[in-house]
């Protein structure tokens, strides 16, 4: 099959109370895609008025979601999975296209994870249950967990279909009813699965809202009518909505991206096998997403003895990538998400060049031919320098990668954990100790052993450090939407004796 | 001598939101997406405390930084610019159809030795 720019109709609305509905002001934004500048449609520039009309939807409709059975909400999360994976091929063409990434990626990745992330909450939810403990012969402790009620939920560019679908169905399959708002960057599949799902749930259960940051974000999460606010994005953002929350003593959940280590040990070269080919994939995974991945494995530690054998090998293997449409399926590497995300990179190889960091291949942008002239294309690149680089310690968001040497365990220890951030780091080895001491000493909340770049549901993702807190992916996000309900029953006929 | 300054083209962007929201800061994020890039907020909107550095004013415009971050960025002068984009933060500029982002240099020698030597 060949995959090209979908069909949009030239405007689309919001999602409140189970229809599509203009923004009350009746402004709104366009949308368009990175692969070659094109218009996608408008979308709803929506203002506090229409998060309010949102928020009244969920509000009204909490109570009875709330008390719904876990056996409905599981099927009624297990028909969106099946919809999604009905329509694989449509959701992976509208993603390519509103994000840039490749066609490859979304019919492998960001749809299949999707489809599996609401397939496994369902699972989860009905095999909970709460617990009961004798105190003592007259006292019954009993624990149920109760969902918050309406959540708010802030969401990213870089896997839009994925990204709501960590979000939606850990907070729905506890019960609580979602506002949710997707990136301005990538409205348009949050757009697509509403209209596949419009039925499947009551109406106000969820609700999709479309907007800015300013007009749209921040009233959702600094309204005092959500009781809980999870965010996926940037620091300064996070700090804006925890104060937010602080007004409203609401829980939040925060995933602020990071600057991952990518470790390889001497022993890694030990055999030219299936292995080495592995590890050379691994460490050319920062290209992965155009680097646009909150995990991307941006800095690269090899172990000096086979520092440059191992380089001469991720260097080929990194100019062998294809960037090219991404509606081929043979390409690797697609567009960055936006103009701005491509003038950021772009500054990045300035200064970094700047600071002495030495260009083994890439370091500028891509100039496609044709149609894909206007789109936003970087080369896959190398840096090599020191930790102390501004590059070695910012998220530049990019398909970049900068590589430094170590020493031994310690420096490589030194080095991972010298950054503000903690959310993923990679080691490598054939060393049966160094594969648990290692990662034991990286103060990341994902440590991919012998691996990277695999999101598999029921594995906890999340931040150490700067890059936040709460852990996704897994049945214990599910607290993270629920308050602990304890009734403590006496069957004492005596009273206390105190009054 | 600062250590920001600001590009004409962002500077005009900065007037028109600052008739319309009154006073401003910048602070720059650091994590995924939007960050690594400066945010324009409304003054009293953020918390600020002695754990936020101040590296300069443009355009009577404070510009603020964690100081976690600035111990990795001190070493380099930073030019506030502006382009097409499209960023998803609270950063004011964005309904704008804009976003601000930071073009860096290594400080001169001079510039060194009077922002970090010094005092602070």
């Amino acid at each position: 099959m060949s995959y090209s720019k979908p069909e949009f109709k030239s405007s689309y609305g919001n999602f409140i109370n189970g229809k599509f509905v203009a923004p009350l002001g009746g402004e709104y934004f366009e949308n368009r895609s990175p692969v070659d500048n094109s218009i996608i449609a408008k979308y709803p520039r929506s203002q506090k008025e229409d998060v309010e009309l949102a928020l009244d939807a969920a509000n009204a409709a909490k109570e009875s979601w709330g008390n719904t059975s876990a056996a409905e909400r599981a099927a009624l999360l297990n028909k969106v999975a099946d919809i999604i994976e009905a329509n694989l091929e449509e959701f992976a063409m509208v993603e390519t296209c509103d994000n840039g990434k490749p066609i490859r990626e979304t019919l492998n990745a960001d749809v299949p994870l999707s489809v599996d992330h609401w397939r496994y909450f369902a699972a989860c939810i009905r095999a909970e249950e709460g617990t009961a403990t004798e105190l003592d012969a007259n006292t019954l402790s009993m624990n149920i967990k109760e969902p918050l009620g309406v959540v708010g939920q802030i969401i990213p560019w870089n896997f839009p279909l994925l990204m709501l679908s960590w979000k939606l169905p850990p907070a729905l399959a506890t019960g609580n009813c979602v506002v949710l708002k997707p990136a301005e960057q990538t409205p348009a599949s949050a757009t697509l699965l509403m209209e596949k799902i419009a039925n499947v749930f009551p109406p106000g259960v969820v609700n999709v809202v479309h907007g800015f940051g300013p007009e749209a974000g921040k009233p959702l999460a600094s309204s005092s009518r959500v009781d809980k606010v999870a965010f996926t994005g940037e620091t300064t953002t996070g700090q804006l909505i925890m104060q937010y929350a602080s007004k409203n003593l609401n829980p939040v959940t925060m995933e602020l991206g990071g600057k991952s280590p990518n470790i390889f040990f001497n022993s890694v070269m030990d055999a030219d096998d299936e292995f080495l080919d592995k590890a050379i994939e691994g460490a050319v995974l920062f290209a992965f997403n155009q680097g646009e991945v909150c995990t991307c494995p941006s800095r690269l530690l090899v172990q000096e003895d086979i520092y440059d054998a191992f380089m001469e090998r991720v260097v080929a293997r990194t100019k062998a990538i294809v960037q090219d449409n991404p509606y081929d399926v043979n390409t690797q590497v697609g567009a960055q998400a936006s103009n701005d995300q491509f003038e950021k990179i772009q500054s990045y190889f300035k200064i970094g060049k700047e600071e002495g960091a030495k260009v083994l291949c890439g370091g500028e942008a891509n100039k496609l031919n044709g149609e894909f002239a206007n789109g936003f294309y970087i080369k896959p690149t190398i840096l090599e320098g020191h930790n102390k680089m501004r590059v070695f310690q910012e998220e530049i968001f990019g398909p970049v990668v900068c590589v430094t040497k170590f020493k031994d365990e310690a420096e490589a220890i030194e080095i991972a954990n010298d950054t503000l951030y903690g959310l993923g780091a990679g080691v490598w080895t054939r060393d049966a100790h160094q594969l648990y001491q290692i990662p034991r000493a990286i103060k990341a909340g994902r440590v991919w052993v012998n691996c990277y770049h695999t999101y598999p549901a029921h594995a906890p993702f999340g931040g150490y450090k700067k890059s936040g807190f709460g852990r996704e992916n897994h049945v214990m996000m599910m607290d993270y939407y629920r308050q602990n309900k304890n009734m403590l029953i006496s069957y004492d006929k005596n009273k206390l004796g105190f009054f | 001598m600062q250590r920001i300054a600001i590009t004409k083209q962002a500077a005009e962007v900065l007037r028109q939101l600052k008739e319309k929201y009154g006073e401003l800061i910048f602070h720059q994020s650091g994590g995924c997406c939007d960050g690594s890039a400066p945010m324009l907020l409304e003054k009293d909107g953020m918390y600020l405390d002695e754990s936020d550095m101040l590296l300069g004013v443009v355009e009577n415009i404070p510009f603020y930084m964690n100081q976690d971050q600035f111990e990795y960025w001190k070493h380099t002068h930073l030019t506030i610019d502006v382009t097409e984009g499209r960023g998803a933060s609270f950063s004011l500029e964005i309904p704008l159809g804009l976003r601000f982002f930071i073009k860096s240099r290594l400080l001169t020698s001079e510039e060194e030795i009077f922002f970090n030597k010094s005092k602070q």
